[in-house]
C-alpha cells in the first residue's frame, strides 16, 4: 500500500483547532459559590511541597555528607576504603576495619536472627491460640520499642559477663578445634567483642524480621493451605512447601529490612563491641563498626581531616543501608503486586 | 504406620517445638531486659531525681535538667514533624495516589523510616551545627523531627486509605471543596489512627541517642535555652553508664528505667486505646 492512501485513511478531525469555541460545547462544571478555587490549589500545593521536602531530605543527606567528606577523599583517595589504619595522631585514616566490623556484626545478627524470627512468625501464624495472638505479637513488637541504648547498657553490664563466663568457653570447646571455623571461636572469653555485638544485634532485628514474616504469612490464601492439609500434609510441610515458597519475596524483603536496621544500629553496638580498629580472625576480639566509631570519636575529632574521615564513614554507612533498604522495599512491593494480580 | 509416616510426624513435631522455643527465646530477652531495668533502676528512683541537677563525678544528684531537656527537645521535634508528616501523608493518599511523585516519595519515605539515626545526626551536624558554630537544643529537635516525619507520613497515609470513598463522595456532593473534605471529613474520620502514629513517633524519638550526640550534646547544668547545648536523658545515660563512678552509673540506670517505662507505656497506649478508636 502506498503512503498517500494511508494518510488519507486517517480520520479527519471534526472540529479544526482554529475554529472559535461555540456555546454548545459544555464548559467546566460551575464551582459552588464561597469556595474559591485558589484554596484548593493552595492546599494541594502545600501538601505537595512537604512531600517534596521528604524527597529532598534524602538527596540533602547524601549531598551534605558527600560535600563534608571531600577533604578525606582528597587526601586518601579511593584507598580510604581499602586501608586498615586509623591513626588520629599521624592523621592516617582508612575505613576497612569499621566497614569489616559493620558487615561481620550484621552477618552474625542475621545468622541468628533469621531462623529465630522464622520460628516466631511460624508460631504466631500457625500454632498460637487465638487469645494469645495479639498479646504475644505486641510483646515481640515491644522488643523493637526498647531504645537501643538500653540494649547497650544491658549488654555491657549484664549480658557480656554471662556471655563471657558461660557461652564463649562453650563455643571454644565445641568449635575451637574445627578446620575453618576454629579460629573464629578462639581467644580470651571476656564477653566484649564482635560476637557479643552481633548477638545483641540479632535480638534487636528479630522484631522487625518477625513482624514482616508474620504479615506476609498471613496473606497466603487459606485455600492453598487447606488443599495441602487436605492431601495429608503436616503443619511443617504446609509452611515449608506452600507458605514459604508463596511468600519468598516478602520474606527476603523482611530479612533485608532487618539487615538495614542491623547495619545502622549504633548505641547497642558501641557499648559492647570494644572499639578497636582491628580486623581479627577471632570473633571474640574487640572490633569497631562504622556507627560505633562515629558515636565514640566524632565529638573528639578536632582536626578537619579526622572529622571529614568520620563523615566519609557515615556516607558509606548511609549508601550501604540505602541499597539494602531499597532492595527490601522493591521485594516487598513485588509481593504486594503479585498478590494484587492473583486476587 | 509406615516408617515414612513416622518420620514426617517426627519432623513436624520437632520443628513445631523448635518454633515454640524461638518464641520463648524472644520473650526471655524481653523479660530479662525489663527485669534488669527494674532491679537496678528501681532502687535508684527517688524524688531528688526530679529536683536536682546532674552531679559532677563522685557526688549525688538528680536528672532534673536532663528530663527537662528531653521533654523540650522531643516536644519541639513533635511540633515540627506532626504538620509536615500529616500534610505529606495527605498528598500521598489523596492527591498523588499512583502518580510518579507519590510512588517515589513513598519509596524514599520507607527508606528514611529505617535509615540509621546516627547518619541523620551527622546530617544535621553538617548543615546546621557546623554553619551556626555551636551545638544546640534546636539542632537536636531538627534531627529528631527528621526521624519522626517518615513515621507520621506512613501512618497518616495508611489511615487515610482506610476511609471509604463513599464518605469523600458524600462530602463532595454537598459542595465542599477538596481541602475541606480532607481536613474536616477524611482526616477527622481517622483521627485516632493519626494520633497513634504521632505517639509511636514520640516513643521512637524519646529513646534515640545517636542523633543527639552531635546536635544537642549535653549540659551539666540547668539550661532552658534551646540555642545552647542541652542536657537530655539518652546522652546522660551514655555518658554516665560508660563512666567509672558508681553514683553516675546508678543515675544512668534510673534514667534508663524512666525512658523505657515512658516508651513502653506510650507504645502500649498507642496500640490499645487509640488503635481501637481508629478501627471504629
Amino acid at each position: 500500500m502506498s503512503s498517500p492512501s494511508a494518510t488519507a485513511a486517517l480520520p479527519t478531525p471534526m472540529i479544526s483547532r482554529n475554529e472559535p469555541r461555540t456555546a454548545r460545547e459544555p464548559g467546566p462544571p460551575a464551582r459552588p459559590k464561597g469556595a474559591p478555587p485558589w484554596q484548593d490549589w493552595l492546599f494541594e500545593r502545600t501538601t505537595m511541597f512537604f512531600t517534596l521536602l521528604v524527597l529532598f531530605t534524602l538527596v540533602g543527606i547524601i549531598a551534605a555528607l558527600a560535600w563534608a567528606a571531600v577533604p578525606a577523599f582528597q587526601k586518601f583517595g579511593l584507598g580510604f576504603f581499602f586501608t586498615n589504619i586509623w591513626d588520629p595522631v599521624k592523621m592516617e585514616f582508612g575505613a576497612l576495619a569499621p566497614i569489616y566490623g559493620t558487615l561481620v556484626t550484621s552477618a552474625i545478627a542475621l545468622l541468628i536472627g533469621v531462623p529465630v524470627s522464622f520460628g516466631i512468625a511460624l508460631f504466631l501464624t500457625e500454632m498460637c491460640p487465638v487469645i494469645l495472638k495479639r498479646p504475644l505479637g505486641t510483646a515481640v513488637e515491644l522488643l523493637a520499642a526498647i531504645p537501643s541504648i538500653i540494649y547497650g547498657m544491658w549488654g555491657l553490664f549484664v549480658f557480656a559477663p554471662v556471655f563471657g563466663d558461660y557461652v564463649q568457653p562453650a563455643l571454644t570447646k565445641v568449635f575451637g578445634n574445627l578446620w575453618i571455623l576454629g579460629p573464629l571461636f578462639q581467644g580470651a572469653p571476656n564477653g566484649i567483642g564482635v560476637l557479643s555485638a552481633g548477638f545483641i544485634l540479632s535480638i534487636m532485628v528479630i522484631p522487625f524480621i518477625a513482624s514482616v514474616m508474620r504479615d506476609v504469612f498471613e496473606i497466603v490464601p487459606p485455600v492453598l493451605k487447606e488443599s495441602a492439609y487436605g492431601i495429608g500434609a503436616t503443619t511443617w510441610e504446609v509452611v515449608w512447601n506452600v507458605v514459604l515458597p508463596y511468600t519468598r519475596a516478602g520474606v527476603i524483603g523482611g530479612i533485608m529490612l532487618g539487615l538495614g536496621r542491623a547495619l545502622g544500629e549504633t548505641m547497642a553496638v558501641t557499648f559492647v563491641i570494644g572499639n578497636a580498629y582491628r580486623i581479627n580472625a577471632s570473633l571474640f576480639e574487640p572490633g569497631n563498626s562504622i556507627a560505633s566509631a562515629l558515636a565514640n570519636e566524632f565529638n573528639e575529632a578536632a582536626e578537619p581531616v579526622h572529622r571529614a574521615s568520620l563523615i566519609a564513614l557515615g556516607l558509606v554507612l548511609f549508601l550501604l543501608t540505602f541499597v539494602v533498604l531499597a532492595c527490601s522495599r522493591m521485594l516487598l512491593a513485588q509481593l504486594a503486586k503479585d498478590e494484587g494480580q492473583q486476587t | 504406620m509406615t516408617a515414612l509416616h513416622r518420620k514426617r510426624l517426627f519432623v513436624n513435631r520437632m520443628n513445631l517445638v523448635i518454633s515454640m522455643a524461638t518464641m520463648a527465646f524472644g520473650m526471655l530477652f524481653l523479660l530479662w531486659i525489663l527485669w534488669v531495668l527494674f532491679a537496678k533502676g528501681f532502687s535508684a528512683l527517688s524524688p531528688t531525681l526530679f529536683t536536682q541537677m546532674t552531679p559532677p563525678p563522685g557526688s549525688a544528684g538528680g536528672l532534673a535538667n536532663a528530663i527537662y531537656g528531653s521533654v523540650m527537645i522531643v516536644g519541639v521535634a513533635t511540633f515540627i514533624s506532626t504538620p509536615i508528616g500529616i500534610l505529606a501523608g495527605i498528598y500521598l493518599a489523596e492527591y498523588g495516589k499512583n502518580g510518579w511523585l507519590a510512588r517515589l516519595a513513598r519509596f524514599i519515605n520507607d527508606i528514611l523510616l529505617s535509615a540509621p539515626s546516627i547518619v541523620i545526626g551527622l546530617f544535621v551536624y553538617t548543615v546546621y551545627v557546623m554553619q551556626v558554630g555551636h551545638f544546640s537544643g534546636w539542632a537536636g529537635s531538627f534531627a529528631l523531627a527528621l526521624i519522626a516525619i517518615p513515621v507520621v507520613v506512613r501512618t497518616t497515609e495508611n489511615m487515610l486509605h482506610l476511609v471509604p470513598a463513599s464518605l469523600r463522595e458524600a462530602a463532595v456532593a454537598l459542595g465542599a471543596p477538596m481541602w475541606k473534605v480532607i481536613l474536616r471529613v477524611t482526616l477527622k474520620a481517622v483521627r485516632g489512627g493519626v494520633v497513634t502514629g504521632i505517639l509511636l513517633a514520640v516513643a521512637r524519638m524519646a529513646g534515640e541517642t545517636a542523633p543527639l550526640l552531635f546536635t544537642a550534646l549535653n549540659n551539666q547544668f540547668w539550661s532552658a535555652n534551646m540555642d545552647a547545648p542541652m542536657a537530655n536523658l539518652p546522652v546522660v545515660i551514655f555518658q554516665f553508664a560508660m563512666s567509672p563512678f558508681d553514683d553516675w552509673k546508678s543515675l544512668a540506670w534510673a534514667a534508663a528505667l524512666l525512658i523505657t517505662l515512658t516508651v513502653l507505656i506510650i507504645n502500649i497506649l498507642a496500640r490499645t486505646v487509640f488503635r481501637q478508636s481508629a478501627v471504629r
